[in-house]
């Protein structure tokens, strides 16, 4: 069912006997070089038009409006230079965001990795039907964050919902979920990871796929265990999937919105009050805009950095 | 629609020069073949030809017009490229009619000439498939086909048989070949392969290290080589190059190796060193005792209707001499090599220099 | 040699169990949904989850009275023009990347993927009021004109089309093609499979938009499904969990199917956006 990527193999390799100079290559096409200039404002117009009021211009104007004050509407009144970052920094409320926020993130990281490669190692397995595990394994991929949260929601649901109903059978104590701010993080932890399987899983898959067979013919002829393949054969070589799905899932996780809002609204008593969440209630609950902008950025600095680790490693494999 | 290069140059910058003083003509109707070994610059010659690599310096003339600054579409051409460069998406007969109706011909134009080249090729059965349900032989006519189905009289072609089998090539050399004579097509042809150069070129053109060593006919090249390189290039197995020494007692006779062989020459040898070529079937070897012996055999390989002899002369030279039919040496065993009468001579630069070998010397 | 490489039956019986566990824990929250789907809300609430009243009653009012359909529909929409812009925007960006030589195009390159480090989420803030300053607050374009364009998208195709052989862009050269020509005729049908991978990042990037709909709309007119289901619940229908749980299988049902025939694409897409 699932096939490596397609490519387009219908014309034969190159043979490298004649293989061209970078400065040949950048040659082809030259007549219309002197044109060039005026189609790439056509090919590049539009992109660099949306990007730049929506993606460059804000950024500039968000850290512009964290060294003010601003007023109800957002207008810069007073320049306070770092101030703002500076309470914020030492506001004990902000830190146990950025902290609660930290457990959030690693937590959903390693249990989705974790499940991830488990699942993945078992729809690796040569078995009769094994592809239709594989897709049933992908499915939450197409779980949307609303429908999530209410099927969560209902699971979660202290009077009528479904691990109430199994307490109950087995007498065990009542837990309320998303009420009490001992467990309200796990709640929103198990969700986030629930969701996030269906793509772990599939990625995983796919680089456990491309682990050449002969690797493990051979540890199984020199008597490998399974368990003794997965741990020095699969998992090293798949190990720059693992980054890569490992820093996916830390900054989804830093940006994580949606099942906040639908499952905790960052309660009860902040305990998943979580950075974009705060941006959000403190810009359009509190208009506190200005604070609001320098969560921003420490938002922006924290991604940026993890993106930039992303950039560096996979850089070998990317060609700029 | 003859083509013309005159002085062609090419640098990519200071330091990297591709090709230098590359001037030849190629006249209407002529199967032009550019060959060298990879990396000569032949494929950026032919790249400077259609127009998709600007020329340092020189000139381009095609029918006695100067096209260095016309852009390759202006310069009425089709090009068949080594990896076909067809379009996976298209069928067979779409990928023919691509160019011609980016030319806008009309379209019962289009069809007529598709349709031809298809039969032409015989791809008329295939026309509906994709690329990539075409065997090798099969995309590699396609991308002829497009050239066939093209207005354009001129035809370049960037080793299109190096992707195939060595039966397939073969075939596919004639296949060329015939399309060529049929549709009179002026055609420069870039390769690698000696043997397609020798077996369907009108000229051919021999680069090497960024110059041309020499241009003429199969024939010409292969008896008048110009150079060391271009003795060496052509034939199979290669030419035996060896060094002689002027005879101190007579000034007409050379001495091959340490006095192996020796060759009386019609007039006074020129230097004192020289350096002869003999082909390896113009090498003749006899059974001899150790004492009048000149060689001791190495290997032999038999291929059939003749065997290769390989033999290490008393002076420590290779050669190796083609033999007719099946000879069975064995291994260090003394033998006789004596040379034929076609020879080649070459000075110290590797140039040849015309001299001719006597004929009846050993007495 | 047969028998050696198959396994053990036990081994095998084993391996299948513990598949159908693993499939019934990612399985589960769906089954529970549908399954309560289909039961009268007096049966969940007073816990009788094993009842035997099944019904579409749900779905039916689910349909006739909540705007659900409204709200797919709105999404579809913004979802559909979201992605046709994205493939048309990206595919030429990328096309500038890599077959047009001008200056300054490393320099614009880099800033394309420096884009991709700045998160939408933390720039809400002068984008919304730049989208209320155009006057565009509650409308469709408010949910699409940002998203017209992506880096990653860009950065995807560009990979993309460095693959194609050099030949082709000389052939067409010599057959004259301009570059709208050629990026249409060539480039585009030669990367089709990529096209439909970034069309159905596109598409379930723009359907899975949470935050920023919810900052610009405010009418079901235009409030898209993930939204729209936020709203049915924090109205009265909060406690009609039978139906709530309707409305989320009918939202997650087209999904699913769109999934599930379109995973291969989803798989290459990963790789060649991405680890490869």
């Amino acid at each position: 069912m699932l096939k490596s990527p397609a490519t387009h193999s219908s014309t034969a390799p190159v043979t490298s006997d004649k293989a061209k100079s970078k400065a040949e290559r950048s040659e082809s096409g030259f007549w219309l070089n002197a044109k060039d200039k005026y189609y790439a404002w056509i090919f590049l117009g539009p992109s660099l038009l949306i990007l730049g009021v929506f993606i460059f211009y804000p950024m500039f104007r968000t850290l512009y409006l964290s060294l003010f004050l601003t007023n109800t509407v957002g207008k810069p009144t007073v320049f306070v230079g770092l101030s703002n970052y500076i309470n914020l920094l030492t506001s004990a409320d902000y830190l146990s965001s950025l902290g609660v926020t930290m457990v959030y993130v690693l937590a959903v990281t390693v249990i989705t990795i974790a499940l991830g490669l488990i699942l993945a190692n078992y729809a690796s397995k040569q078995l009769a039907g094994i592809g239709i595990f594989r897709t049933l394994f992908s499915a939450t991929m197409g779980v949307s964050v609303s429908v999530a949260a209410i099927f969560w929601l209902f699971i979660f649901n202290p009077s009528t919902g479904f691990l109430a109903l199994v307490s109950n059978w087995l007498h065990l104590p009542q837990i309320n979920w998303l009420t009490d701010p001992g467990w309200a993080m796990l709640a929103v932890i198990i969700t986030t990871v629930w969701m996030n399987l269906g793509f772990t899983f599939l990625i995983l898959l796919g680089a456990m796929q491309s682990v050449p067979t002969t690797l493990y013919e051979a540890a199984s002829i020199e008597g490998a265990t399974p368990r003794y393949q997965l741990f020095h054969i699969t998992i090293p070589m798949i190990s720059p999937t693992l980054f890569f799905v490992s820093i996916i899932t830390l900054i989804e996780g830093f940006k994580s919105f949606g099942l906040i809002d639908l499952m905790t609204k960052g309660g009860p008593t902040n305990a998943t009050n979580m950075l974009v969440y705060r941006i959000y209630k403190d810009a359009f609950y509190s208009g506190n805009y200005a604070q609001a902008s320098a969560e921003s950025l420490i938002l922006t600095v924290i991604i940026a950095i993890f993106t930039l680790i992303q950039f560096k490693v996979l850089e070998k494999r990317v060609n700029y | 629609m003859s083509i013309s290069l005159r002085n062609v140059r090419k640098d990519y910058d200071q330091q990297t020069k591709v090709l230098e003083k590359v001037s030849a003509e190629v006249q209407t109707g002529e199967f032009f073949v550019i060959v060298g070994p990879s990396g000569c610059g032949k494929s950026t010659l032919l790249r400077m030809i259609a127009g998709l690599t600007p020329i340092t310096d020189g000139e381009v003339r095609i029918n006695d017009r100067v096209v260095n600054e016309l852009p390759p579409k202006a310069r009425k051409l089709t090009m068949v490229f080594q990896n076909y460069a067809l379009y996976p998406f298209l069928s067979v007969w779409d990928n023919v009619a691509f160019g011609l109706k980016a030319r806008k011909l009309s379209q019962s134009d289009v069809q007529n000439r598709v349709n031809n080249a298809l039969k032409m090729v015989n791809l008329t059965d295939f026309k509906n498939r994709k690329p990539r349900e075409l065997s090798g032989g099969q995309r590699q006519r396609v991308a002829l086909a497009r050239a066939v189905a093209s207005d354009a009289d001129i035809c370049l072609m960037d080793e299109p048989l190096s992707n195939l089998d060595a039966q397939l090539r073969i075939r596919m050399r004639q296949e060329i070949y015939n399309l060529q004579r049929k549709l009179g097509l002026t055609l420069i042809y870039v390769t690698h392969d000696q043997v397609e150069a020798m077996t369907m070129a009108d000229h051919i053109m021999v680069l090497n290290d960024q110059h041309v060593q020499q241009i003429g006919t199969p024939a010409e090249i292969y008896q008048h080589p110009a150079n060391e390189f271009v003795a060496q290039f052509f034939g199979t197995p290669q030419i035996n190059i060896l060094p002689a020494k002027r005879s101190a007692e007579n000034s007409h006779l050379l001495t091959v190796g340490s006095n192996d062989m020796q060759v009386a020459l019609n007039e006074e040898v020129p230097a004192d060193q020289l350096r002869i070529g003999v082909r390896p079937d113009e090498l003749t070897i006899s059974r001899a005792d150790s004492v009048d012996s000149n060689a001791v055999v190495k290997n032999t390989e038999f291929l059939g209707n003749e065997t290769i002899v390989y033999a290490t002369l008393n002076s420590g030279d290779n050669v190796r001499a083609v033999l007719p039919g099946q000879v069975n040496f064995r291994g260090y065993e003394p033998i006789k090599v004596q040379v034929g009468s076609h020879l080649l001579f070459f000075n110290n630069d590797g140039e040849r220099i015309g001299l001719t070998k006597e004929e009846a010397v050993h007495a | 040699m047969e028998m050696v490489a198959k396994q053990k039956l036990p081994q095998k019986i084993l391996n299948y169990v513990l598949l159908i566990i693993l499939t019934a824990v990612v399985l589960g929250p769906f089954l529970i949904g549908l399954w309560t789907s289909l039961l009268p809300t007096m049966d969940i609430a007073k816990g009788n989850f094993l009842s035997l009243h099944i019904s579409l009653t749900n779905y039916v009012d689910a349909f006739q009275k909540t705007p659900i359909l409204q709200y797919l529909g709105n999404s579809l929409w913004i979802s559909t023009l979201t992605t046709i812009a994205q493939l048309i925007f990206c595919s030429m960006s990328a096309y500038a990347f890599v077959f047009l030589r001008f200056r300054g195009r490393k320099v614009l390159f880099i800033l394309f993927l420096a884009t991709m480090m700045l998160p939408f989420e933390a720039e809400i803030i002068p984008n919304f009021m730049t989208v209320k300053a155009m006057g565009l607050l509650n409308t469709y374009s408010a949910m699409i004109v940002p998203f017209l364009t992506s880096a990653f998208g860009t950065f995807m195709l560009r990979q993309s089309f460095l693959q194609m052989p050099d030949e082709l862009k000389e052939a067409a050269d010599i057959e004259g093609l301009g570059h709208f020509q050629f990026y249409w005729k060539i480039v585009m049908p030669y990367n089709r499979i990529s096209l439909i991978t970034l069309g159905a990042y596109g598409f379930l990037g723009a359907w899975n938009q949470y935050l920023w709909p919810m900052l610009t709309t405010f009418s079901n007119a235009f409030r898209p499904v993930q939204n729209g289901l936020r709203q049915l619940q924090s109205e009265e229908t909060f406690n009609d969990w039978g139906m709530i749980q309707a409305t989320a299988a009918i939202v997650v049902i087209p999904t699913l199917i769109v999934l599930f025939v379109g995973q291969h694409y989803f798989k290459s897409g990963m790789n060649e956006g991405a680890v490869k």
